[in-house]
């Protein structure tokens, strides 16, 4: 017998925080499992957010430092700078990147920092009991809409992949899902791409995930990656919106 | 038989993501047991039909899936 699958070593043995069902879980170990296969576990420092994955200081084999709400990138560019051969990445949601770190994002973007972002795209503030989150889409209920959002009022979702894509500075910008295994294998080959740019020297990469929150969407964990796969997916089409590299 | 699969029982908090991607229809949620912290684990029913995909290890999210497969 061989083992072909087991818990990486990028992860450490303390049991995770999240619901029972909760994709981050899929992410954090995605992310791990890549630090381990390029072999930079040992110079990696990941710049923890705010919201469910405020925890993930502890989860990390890396080094970690927890940012401020949104402040992650600022943090991260600082750490790069000061210690270039360091692998420096970080872990936001959408109510961290896309609410209030939106600033913090697209300013390290133009300046085109060489760091990875991870951006978990759940479409609510799952953290603080499943209010509406800039990424909430047209329709959906939560705690804050509970008519479902209106875009009259509310406006339309914020699509940060596209956004960020447009932004001179940045080098590689993908958006994957974690519905089903094919997703996630997906997933995982776009965030060794990302963490490769970096180890490159090539610029800001960032990959967005779409993640579910089965508790705030009030769907069991199997219908909540339904839900990614039928109602996110065509919202936030995935795919690659810039990659430097292809180009040059 | 090709593969085996085994569950760290006391981590597993029951989502049940494993059980819809095992293409074979092996996995289950054991309800007879309850677990250190309060949920039913996953168990493999039929070990036999294992193909050792390591779908079931993919979707798990709290790594709690080691997979197995034989050398031929």
């Amino acid at each position: 017998m061989t083992v072909v699958f087991k818990k990486t070593k990028g992860l450490t043995n303390k049991p995770l925080t999240y619901c029972p069902g909760c994709t981050h879980g899929i992410i954090h170990r995605l992310v791990a499992e890549v630090l381990e296969e390029l072999n930079i576990l040992d110079r990696s420092v990941l710049i923890a957010s705010v919201g469910c994955s405020v925890m993930a200081y502890d989860f990390f084999n890396t080094d970690c430092i927890q940012a401020a709400h949104g402040r992650a990138p600022a943090v991260a560019t600082g750490v790069k700078r000061v210690r270039p051969d360091s692998i420096v990445f970080t872990y936001q949601g959408d109510g961290d990147l896309a609410s209030i770190g939106t600033g913090e994002i697209v300013q390290a973007a133009h300046r085109g920092e060489n760091i990875t972002v991870i951006f978990v795209n759940n479409a609510i503030y799952g953290m603080t009991g499943g209010q509406m989150a800039p990424t909430t889409l047209p329709g959906q209920i939560t705690t804050t809409s509970p008519y479902g959002r209106d875009v009259k009022t509310q406006g339309e979702p914020i699509k940060m992949s596209e956004l960020i894509a447009t932004i001179p500075g940045t080098y590689y910008v993908e958006r994957v899902m974690t519905a089903d295994p094919v997703s996630v294998r997906k997933a995982k080959t776009a965030i060794k791409k990302a963490f490769q740019n970096q180890v490159d020297g090539k610029g800001f990469s960032m990959v967005e995930v779409l993640s579910s929150c089965n508790i705030g969407w009030g769907l069991s964990p199997v219908d909540s990656l339904k839900y990614i796969k039928e109602s996110m997916a065509p919202y936030f089409p995935l795919g690659v919106y810039k990659d430097k590299g292809k180009a040059e | 038989m090709k593969g085996r699969v085994s569950f760290d029982n006391d981590t597993c908090k029951g989502c049940g993501l494993c059980v819809s991607a095992c293409p074979m229809k092996i996995l289950a949620l054991d309800l007879s047991k309850v677990n250190k912290i309060g949920y039913n684990p996953a168990y493999c029913i039929d070990q036999e039909k294992c193909i050792a995909c390591t779908n079931c290890a993919l979707m798990c999210p709290d790594s709690v899936i080691t997979v197995e497969r034989l050398d031929i």
